[in-house]
């Protein structure tokens, strides 16, 4: 008989627990990604001979609740159709019994890829004022994301820039009603249930990545989680932006290094915005994405931030700084005039 | 579009799907419970062979005699008979038994005595030691741990070989050749080591990567189903069946 090896055995044990896409309209190339929930695959739409993504549940013994998860993530990221969130095409049952979705593949790499390289201060803030705007428009809809991290910011081959992985989103209070019952009716079918309730992430609970993640969430306040608590890990990221270091807490949840003291090129309004979303009481924060959003805007445009209030000093040096060329042309035409002064007078 | 092929599908050249063989072993028919045995040995008794071997620090010589004298034993006196897959699954009760058999060997100090028994199956223990010098067993891996891993082994290389043979009597060996190159990987490499790409195949073989991808989809798929099939066979009902695939492969069979 035919003698495996240990590499033979583990390619095979993954050929074959890969998912089984017979009957769909869908061919397996390779995988992608491994989440605790999910995996990510590239596959071939064969009716249109197109590359695409497919998010399948890691297998059916993952549970009812987090095969729920992942078909409220399809219908969240669905119902979301902004450019900076990656469009789903289709969600299904394979033959094999698990829950899976389409969504289009993005080629590029992650936002901790893109810091590590060589940009500017100022492209960073352009990246992620860009997935903040996504975010924004996100709570705008009544869903909180829950698990923002750089690993999860995608920017694409075009420089746009794409949030993923809504696994563990919450569509707010006010705003699940459609979704979820949808989501419940699909799984329903894939257990072959017939009716009973399914749980929502229980409070107390802990979900998310521990270093981006808002102090609340931290506590597993899942019930009392609002839009803050994502401003919270945007602050996270926009530390990570600056310092190319998550942020460290002290044992009385206080942040141990500033921004600027670990880049001094962070200027004191840019490191005021980063505290002010990372600030330990949500009511200190940002109340949504789409302030932060106008704040870092202000910061790219050299404009005054509602985090920082500028002394006189630094507010005539921003605008001298701004209008950089308007001041060097006007001493020029100064010291013309001087020197023609001068010269006249002898 | 390709056609892609189907194990026991519409063209049914496959053998129809495997029943249990545990099940089978309780036959009063002997011919079908010949079969069973026969079956089960094939599957376990590599791993049973490497098990004594480890965990019970025997000599080949021993572990031989152990090995034949274990099945041999079984079937003379159907411990079979006494398996209930709402206790633990098939594997565990082999296992189980398989201990206490040795255990009983030595504390007596029988020694089995090669084809002294009634029943003498031919096993290629030269085979099985080969292997246990190729692939040692890793020093995390408890020795049941290491009994599952071996059986896993078996299951799946029985199940290649079906393939290869199930592609040969179609006469598309290429699908077969693809699995073989991209996912077998016979010199053991990692893809990321060894960089085979869809591309490169396509070239290696003379057809287009849509082919490639469509091929190994099929291959992939056929494995996956000769695997089941093998699984069910090897399992005492319905519910190990189930419990055992979507602890194998994460599937879950409807």
């Amino acid at each position: 008989m035919r003698w495996l090896s240990d590499q033979g055995l583990r390619n095979l044990l993954r050929v074959a627990a890969d998912p089984d896409f017979g009957g769909t309209k869908y061919r397996l190339l390779d995988e992608i990604s491994r989440g605790g929930m999910g995996t990510v695959y590239r596959a071939v739409d064969t009716e249109l001979e197109r590359q695409i993504a497919i998010k399948v549940l890691n297998g059916p013994e993952a549970g009812e609740d987090i095969a729920r998860r992942m078909v409220r993530e399809a219908q969240i990221i669905a119902r979301l159709e902004h450019p900076g969130i990656v469009p789903v095409h289709d969600v299904g049952l394979l033959p094999d019994g698990r829950v899976f979705y389409a969504m289009k593949l993005v080629r590029g790499g992650r936002l901790d890829q893109y810091a590590s390289a060589d940009v500017s201060l100022k492209d960073r803030l352009r990246k992620f004022q860009a997935a903040c705007e996504a975010v924004a428009f996100a709570h705008s809809h009544g869903v909180i994301h829950r698990d923002l991290k750089p690993q999860n910011i995608m920017i694409g081959s075009f420089g746009e820039v794409l949030v993923l992985d809504w696994g563990v989103a919450k569509v707010m209070p006010t705003h699940s009603t459609q979704a979820d019952s949808e989501a419940d009716t699909l799984l329903l079918a894939a257990n072959g249930n017939t009716g009973d309730e399914l749980q929502d992430t229980a409070q107390g609970t802990i979900i998310g990545t521990p270093v981006y993640m808002s102090p609340e969430q931290a506590r597993g306040e899942i019930e009392g989680l609002d839009e803050r608590s994502d401003v919270y890990s945007l602050g996270a990221i926009l530390y990570f932006l600056f310092t190319g270091k998550s942020p460290r807490l002290t044992d009385e949840a206080r942040l141990q290094i500033r921004p600027r003291e670990l880049n001094s090129k962070v200027t004191k309004p840019a490191e005021a915005v980063c505290l002010k979303a990372l600030a330990q009481s949500r009511e200190d924060r940002y109340a949504n994405a789409r302030e932060l959003a106008a704040d870092i805007a202000h910061l790219i445009d050299d404009e005054p931030v509602s985090a920082y209030r500028e002394n006189t000093v630094e507010r005539v040096g921003r605008w001298l700084g701004k209008n950089r060329f308007l001041v060097l042309l006007v001493l020029t035409y100064l010291l013309i005039r001087v020197f023609f002064i001068f010269t006249a007078r002898r | 579009m390709e056609q892609d092929t189907d194990i026991g599908g519409q063209e049914n050249r496959f053998p129809e799907t495997r029943h249990s063989a545990i099940v089978a072993a309780r036959s009063e028919d002997v011919q079908v419970r010949q079969r069973a045995f026969e079956a089960i040995v094939a599957s376990y008794w590599k791993p049973a062979y490497k098990y004594i071997r480890i965990k019970w620090k025997a000599s080949n010589e021993d572990a031989k005699d152990l090995t034949q004298g274990f099945f041999t034993t079984a079937i003379e006196k159907r411990y079979f008979d006494s398996y209930d897959s709402t206790i633990a699954s098939f594997q565990t009760f082999i296992r189980t038994c398989l201990d206490r058999f040795v255990a009983n060997q030595r504390k007596s100090q029988q020694r089995l005595k090669r084809g002294g028994s009634s029943e003498h199956f031919s096993l290629d223990f030269s085979e099985a030691e080969g292997e246990l010098l190729l692939q040692p067993r890793a020093d995390e891996l408890t020795p049941e741990d290491y009994f599952h891993r071996e059986w896993v082994r078996n299951l799946f290389s029985q199940s290649v070989e079906r393939l290869q043979q199930h592609y040969k009597e179609k006469g598309s060996e290429v699908y077969f050749n693809l699995f073989e190159r991209y996912d077998l990987q016979a010199d053991g490499q990692d893809h990321s080591v060894d960089k085979v790409s869809y591309a490169s195949l396509a070239r290696e073989f003379g057809v287009s990567t849509m082919d490639v991808t469509n091929y190994l989809a099929a291959a992939r798929r056929d494995f996956r189903k000769l695997v089941l099939n093998n699984l069910r066979e090897l399992t005492g009902g319905e519910d190990e069946f189930r419990r055992e695939a979507r602890a194998l492969l994460g599937v879950e069979i409807k």
